[in-house]
């Protein structure tokens, strides 16, 4: 452990420290990268009506106020802010007006994550959150100390983990350290995700929106129409669907080259996992083995066309997405091939084969497949319908719309509800509950069945008459509830039951043997 | 062992215990309410409005209609479906009638139990015991029981879950 770390501990007299002192640098640089990108318009504009020299004393004189107020501020946040990690407690006084202290049971620590941008990378700093597992008390349960060194980082993170005194479980059996690292092919799959569209689709509204900051919309719609004056409507279309596609795919690599850059997940000694990545943005993400209750594979349609699939743990004190980093921070795996992530799944779980392989999967009654293709096809005939009627009552045009509509949308419907019933099925593997469900977003999940916390049995009057019910499981980890979609209702009420004995059981009737 | 996919058609049982009766009351009031609301807005812009009286009037009769045969006949059914029961092991609930649901907690795995009382509940003389456990989407609701019922059941709700260790959090 690192020596400098205990000395300084010791100089600090009762064990108060304070955050990393070049934060006030930090505060100066953001406000100084503010002023610039706020000065140098407001010079352009000042310098239309007055002296050049006058303008920037204005600017520079402005500038040098929202450095100076920014630094102080930090400053003082700097002098009164303290932490302490004491045997029992992790303590944290902070407020610059009003002064809070929190502190959290060291025994409840769930999570020490570690994000940095490029700022602090420059600097040697770290952001850490400290979290605790709880869903109650929402922001209460964590501390967030902003910044403090990388190695002061490194420590904290490694000693409010390190249990190795109570004992992974199970452990020697698995092997530590490196568990999957960045292949960089899978970039392969970035495009193919549903990023790409979304972010052509803000690509093209991003320019329109600039452009009439500038009052030069029109101008930039004349010149698109200009370029394209002798050609037809239909290429128009597609020229710039294309081009639109092509931003979002050349947006989706980039963004994946910056969220998994030196992607790394590693079991540490404690009975940790941890995640690291990021190019710019560096995040470390640990999950303690002991609050995971099983793990999630997702399968976006895309991916899953290229037989790839994503990796996220089921854990408890998750839940809460505060991070700018969303639902990223409980991905233990981006998406890879489905071996690779099968093989992940099975070490991270400590299993010799991932309970979502091994698992046989009951399918689904057939009336499980009847409503999912009545459900596909009317999302499919409604607009064909809503056109239908409006073409017959205004135009000719949109009757054509209308067929066009059902022409495309009508099999992809019927595509769609059939292998949304491919997807559902449910079984028990070992000592975990598997089910599966979805056809556009995929997912497996096998939840530890010591994890279940309840079942609740839900059916609709249609469900009724059709002998089917829907299961769901809820826990601690994760979403809360998992459920098995359009069950059997005998049949699934034995695998609810056996899954999690003695819980259905006295609730049950059986017919007399 | 009990329950290895025999297939055979395993059922639900219902919970052994009804809802107080006065429950059926609460719910009728509740519902008249709800349909008070529109039924008043669109009988006054029918008073005010005289071109669209010929449209307004008749809707506002006939959402009276509708609210009332509902108030009358839906807590009756709801008042069949609702039940509930607290064993040893667990706490059951069934409620519902177009979308039934049954749902199940362990007491092991019980963190708090709330009894909570509305203005409307309380003049009917009623409280609604809500039994949550570590999942954010697990909680148990009993609505409709008796106070001093509720109470008790409370109680003994709490006594049971303290002696039993545990949470899976």
């Amino acid at each position: 452990m690192s020596v400098p770390g205990g000395e300084e501990r010791a100089a600090g007299g009762d064990g108060w420290r304070r955050l990393a002192p070049r934060t006030v640098l930090v505060a100066a640089l953001v406000m100084a990268g503010i002023a610039t990108g706020a000065g140098a318009p407001v010079f352009v504009g000042l310098a239309a009506g007055r002296p050049l020299w006058q303008a920037g004393a204005w600017v520079l004189g402005g500038a040098a106020l929202l450095i100076a107020g920014g630094s102080a501020l930090d400053l003082v946040r700097w002098r009164r802010t303290k932490y302490r990690v004491g045997a029992e407690r992790v303590e944290l006084r902070t407020g610059l007006l009003l002064v809070k202290r929190r502190s959290l049971a060291r025994e409840r620590i769930r999570s020490v994550d570690l994000t940095a941008n490029v700022l602090l990378r420059v600097l040697g700093l770290v952001k850490v959150r400290i979290g605790t597992g709880e869903n109650t008390g929402g922001a209460e349960s964590t501390l967030a100390l902003d910044p403090v060194t990388r190695e002061e980082g490194e420590r904290l993170r490694r000693e409010l983990l390190d249990r190795r005194a109570a004992g992974g479980a199970g452990a020697g059996s698995h092997r530590e350290g490196e568990l999957a690292v960045l292949d960089p092919a899978w970039i392969r799959y970035a495009p193919v995700s549903f990023v790409a569209p979304a972010l052509g689709g803000a690509a093209v509204g991003g320019l329109m929106q600039v452009s009439e900051w500038f009052g030069a919309r029109g101008k930039l719609i004349d010149w698109v129409l200009d370029r394209f004056r002798d050609t037809p409507v239909l290429w128009i279309v597609v020229v710039l669907v294309v081009g639109a596609c092509t931003a979002g795919v050349v947006g989706a690599l980039g963004l994946w080259v910056e969220m998994w850059w030196n992607y790394r997940l590693e079991r540490e000694p404690g009975g940790t996992l941890r995640v690291r990545r990021g190019l710019f943005t560096t995040r470390s993400t640990s999950v303690e083995e002991r609050r995971l209750r099983g793990v999630e594979l997702v399968e976006p349609l895309g991916v899953r066309t290229l037989g790839a699939a994503r990796v996220d743990a089921v854990a408890t004190g998750l839940t809460v997405g505060e991070d700018s980093g969303h639902a990223n921070h409980r991905t233990l795996l981006p998406a890879a091939p489905r071996a690779t992530a099968e093989a992940v799944a099975a070490h991270v779980l400590r299993e010799a084969v991932s309970p979502t392989r091994a698992a046989r999967l009951t399918p689904h009654p057939p009336a499980a497949r009847t409503r999912r293709l009545r459900w596909a096809v009317g999302a499919a005939l409604a607009p064909v319908l809503v056109l239908g009627v409006l073409g017959a009552l205004l135009t000719d045009v949109l009757l054509y719309a209308a067929g066009a509509c059902g022409v495309v949308l009508l099999p992809t419907a019927v595509l769609l509800g059939r292998d949304a019933y491919r997807s559902l099925g449910h079984g028990v593997s070992g000592e975990y509950l598997v089910a599966r469900s979805g056809t556009v977003r995929r997912t497996t999940v096998a939840l530890r069945r010591g994890g279940v916390i309840g079942w609740t049995v839900k059916q609709s009057v249609f469900q009724r008459r059709a002998g089917l019910v829907t299961l769901t499981a809820t826990t601690a980890a994760g979403a809360g509830a998992y459920s098995v979609y359009d069950a059997a209702e005998g049949e699934g009420l034995a695998f609810a039951d056996e899954a999690v004995p003695g819980l259905l059981a006295p609730f049950l009737d059986r017919p007399a043997d | 062992m009990t329950g290895t996919g025999s297939g055979g058609t395993a059922r639900l049982r219902p919970p052994n215990n009804t809802l107080d009766r006065r429950v059926v009351g609460w719910w009728r009031t509740q519902c008249l309410l709800l349909t008070a609301g529109p039924v008043a807005v669109l009988g006054v812009l029918g008073a005010f409005l005289a071109p669209a009286r010929p449209w307004l009037l008749p809707a506002a009769g006939a959402l009276a209609v509708l609210g009332a045969a509902a108030s009358v006949f839906l807590p009756l059914w709801w008042f069949r479906v609702h039940r509930w029961e607290v064993t040893d092991d667990a706490v059951y609930v069934r409620t519902g009638f177009f979308w039934q649901e049954w749902r199940i907690a362990p007491m092991s795995r019980i963190q708090t139990v709330d009894t909570v009382r509305g203005p409307l509940e309380q003049t009917f003389g009623l409280s609604t015991v809500i039994v949550t456990t570590a999942s954010s989407k697990g909680a148990v609701k009993i609505e409709g029981l008796d106070h001093a019922l509720a109470a008790e059941l409370a109680e003994r709700l709490t006594v049971i879950t303290g002696s039993t260790p545990g949470d899976a959090t």
